[in-house]
């Protein structure tokens, strides 16, 4: 008798745990699909870095039109310097072990965005350290 | 480095990006801005290096000491008055590095995350072909701007018959290439692209005339950002899109101040073909009237027994290297107890705020240079309007003669002084090829030299 209602609970708590695992495996698999959309590549990360780069458009507009015009030599000196932030992607490919075409490519980006990082950041300071006020009498 | 900490660090950098553009709202906040700028920059690259697909640093190490020490000396070294080139030069290369990155995506697309060689999704393929394309024209644009502006290749705009119809067939060729590369993943389609964009940045820029620079180079500039922001899109790097988008944007806005400027819109800039030699349609009569010259010792009197003094100078100033000279003299006015001032026109010089530079160089403090705004008002109170180097932005004709090339483009009203001194080498017409009434006006004094030996002979004269 007891024995018989043991075997029965056993089957019961298989029978639930086999649906437990068919549910895990749902979501699990919901899980993935949701993953797998935001994934780079996938539609819905094109909208998200589309957004950033308007709203990027945005806070550029107001931001320069608040530079004084007498500082606009200055200006591209510095946006010409920080447009060598292309250099990450350079880095990147120049940053495998071995040796491929990818490489001697980064390489190549890395010398022409160092020469700009470096050149477009001092040539600005240089700029910069001339505009002085009247001195005071 | 884990993925969210490092998006986190572009976010940081990004935001000291902004900070540094913000810092140029002043002479007083500008140093710690450009500092912000170099912080996001080391940010930005130490972020990179520590993701892990970077391991080997030698090939990196080697880049940056080569590029690095190349930027540093050339920085350190470059005149003031050859600014343009520099920023130019610049242009160019960043254009060149967006089309190896891309390059480099390319051929190893697993590094970047976006498929295998052969296998990128196609729409990471449009934004590479995008980065590809701009980087491209930006690249061989700035070289054709570069070459006008150092002096390499003649200034004047070249046309030939079907050149619009012939980059318009570019543009619709590159869009082709795109397509069609979207469905067969060669390498010599990659490079196609590349080619036709480096053939249309040639053909965009060579019709420009040299006086036209300062929207050449406002425009490459915006490129250069634009470049940036594609590659952004394809390695899906927020602080690249950001940062890109600030450039572009800046260039556009700058683009914009000029052609305004100049009282032109931005399509017939780049249509080009003006500065050539359509001289003004009274201009025979104009020769025959007479002129008053004067010498550096009457410069020196009637500006000595003046109240006040606005100075205006223009690209002449750059060529001769006289804002030293000028400053000297500027000087000497205001021992006497004379009023100096300087006015800058929006698009003196070669690129926008060419003039400021070459004053501030000259230690002459920012407080005493005026917009146009700002100081036009003023003409007319005062006694001596001292134009050197400038010609065109001073031009009456802007204002009265409705068949002028430049009419409609807000000038300097210089006539409205008591005295107009003017140095200028000889009776030459400015870049658009149009005679300048002023020149015969009663209350006009030529000065027939090198604006920088004028100079030191006023200096000589006022002591």
């Amino acid at each position: 008798m007891q024995a018989e209602e043991l075997v029965r609970k056993a089957e019961e708590l298989a029978r639930k745990s086999a649906e437990l695992a068919q549910q895990a495996d749902g979501l699990l698999q919901e899980a993935t699909r949701v993953s797998v959309a935001s994934v780079p590549g996938g539609g819905d990360h094109f909208i998200f870095l589309f957004s950033i780069f308007v709203l990027a458009v945005f806070v550029g507009y107001y931001v320069v039109w608040n530079v004084t015009p007498a500082l606009h030599s200055p200006l591209m000196g510095v946006t010409n310097a920080i447009s060598s932030v292309i250099i990450v992607g350079a880095l990147i490919a120049a940053g495998p072990p071995d040796m491929s075409l990818s490489k001697l490519f980064g390489f190549i980006a890395v010398v022409l965005a160092s020469i700009n990082i470096f050149g477009g950041f001092i040539v600005t300071q240089r700029m910069l350290q001339m505009f002085k006020r009247k001195p005071k009498k | 480095m884990s993925e969210n900490l490092s998006a986190v660090a572009y976010l940081l950098s990004s935001i000291c990006f902004i900070m540094a553009l913000r810092g140029l709202s002043s002479p007083v906040t500008a140093r710690a801005g450009n500092l912000y700028g170099v912080a996001g920059m080391v940010i930005a690259i130490a972020t990179t290096l520590a993701s892990p697909g970077v391991l080997s640093y030698s090939m990196i190490l080697l880049g940056v000491l080569i590029g690095g020490s190349i930027g540093t000396v050339v920085a350190l070294r470059i005149q003031m008055t050859a600014l343009p080139q520099l920023v130019a030069a610049f242009h160019s290369l960043v254009g060149l590095a967006a089309v190896f990155v891309a390059a480099a995506a390319f051929y190893q697309p697993d590094a970047y995350g976006i498929g295998s060689f052969g296998h990128i999704p196609a729409g990471s393929l449009v934004e590479m072909s995008i980065g590809t394309a701009i980087g491209a024209v930006t690249f061989t644009g700035s070289i054709i701007a570069f070459g006008k502006l150092q002096g390499i290749m003649s200034g004047a705009p070249i046309t030939f018959p079907g050149q619009h119809p012939l980059n318009a067939l570019l543009g619709l060729a590159l869009i082709g290439l795109v397509a069609w590369m979207c469905m067969d993943q060669s390498p010599q389609l990659f490079w196609a692209i590349a080619l036709v964009a480096f053939l249309l940045g040639v053909l965009i820029i060579i019709p420009i005339g040299g006086a036209d620079m300062p929207v050449v180079i406002s425009m490459l500039n915006s490129y250069s950002g634009w470049a940036a922001c594609g590659i952004g899109f394809t390695l899906g790097n927020t602080a690249l899109i950001i940062t890109g988008a600030l450039v572009g944007s800046s260039g556009a806005i700058l683009s914009y101040i000029m052609c305004k400027g100049m009282n032109r819109s931005f399509f017939s800039v780049i249509l080009g073909g003006f500065g050539g030699e359509s001289a003004g349609p009274d201009a025979a009569m104009l020769k025959d009237r007479t002129v008053r010259s004067g010498s550096a010792e009457d410069a020196a009197f009637i500006m000595k027994n003046a109240g006040s003094v606005i100075i205006v100078p223009g690209y002449g100033m750059a060529v001769a290297q006289a804002q030293h000279a000028l400053r000297e003299m500027a000087d000497m006015l205001k021992k006497e107890g004379i009023s100096v001032r300087y006015a800058i026109h929006p698009v003196a010089g070669r690129m926008p705020g060419h003039m400021n530079v070459l004053l501030a160089e000259a230690n002459v403090p920012y407080d005493e240079v005026f917009e146009l705004d700002e100081i036009n008002r003023d003409f007319a109170g005062t006694d001596v309007a001292f134009v050197i180097g400038a010609n065109d932005v001073t031009n009456p004709a802007a204002k009265n003669d409705p068949s002028s090339p430049i009419y409609g483009m807000p000038i300097l009203d210089v006539e409205r002084a008591g005295t107009v001194l003017f140095i200028k080498r000889s009776l030459g017409s400015g870049y658009a090829g149009i005679e300048n009434e002023l020149f015969f006006r009663d209350n006009t004094m030529m000065l027939f030299a090198d604006a920088k030996a004028m100079c030191e002979n006023i200096v000589k004269a006022l002591e």
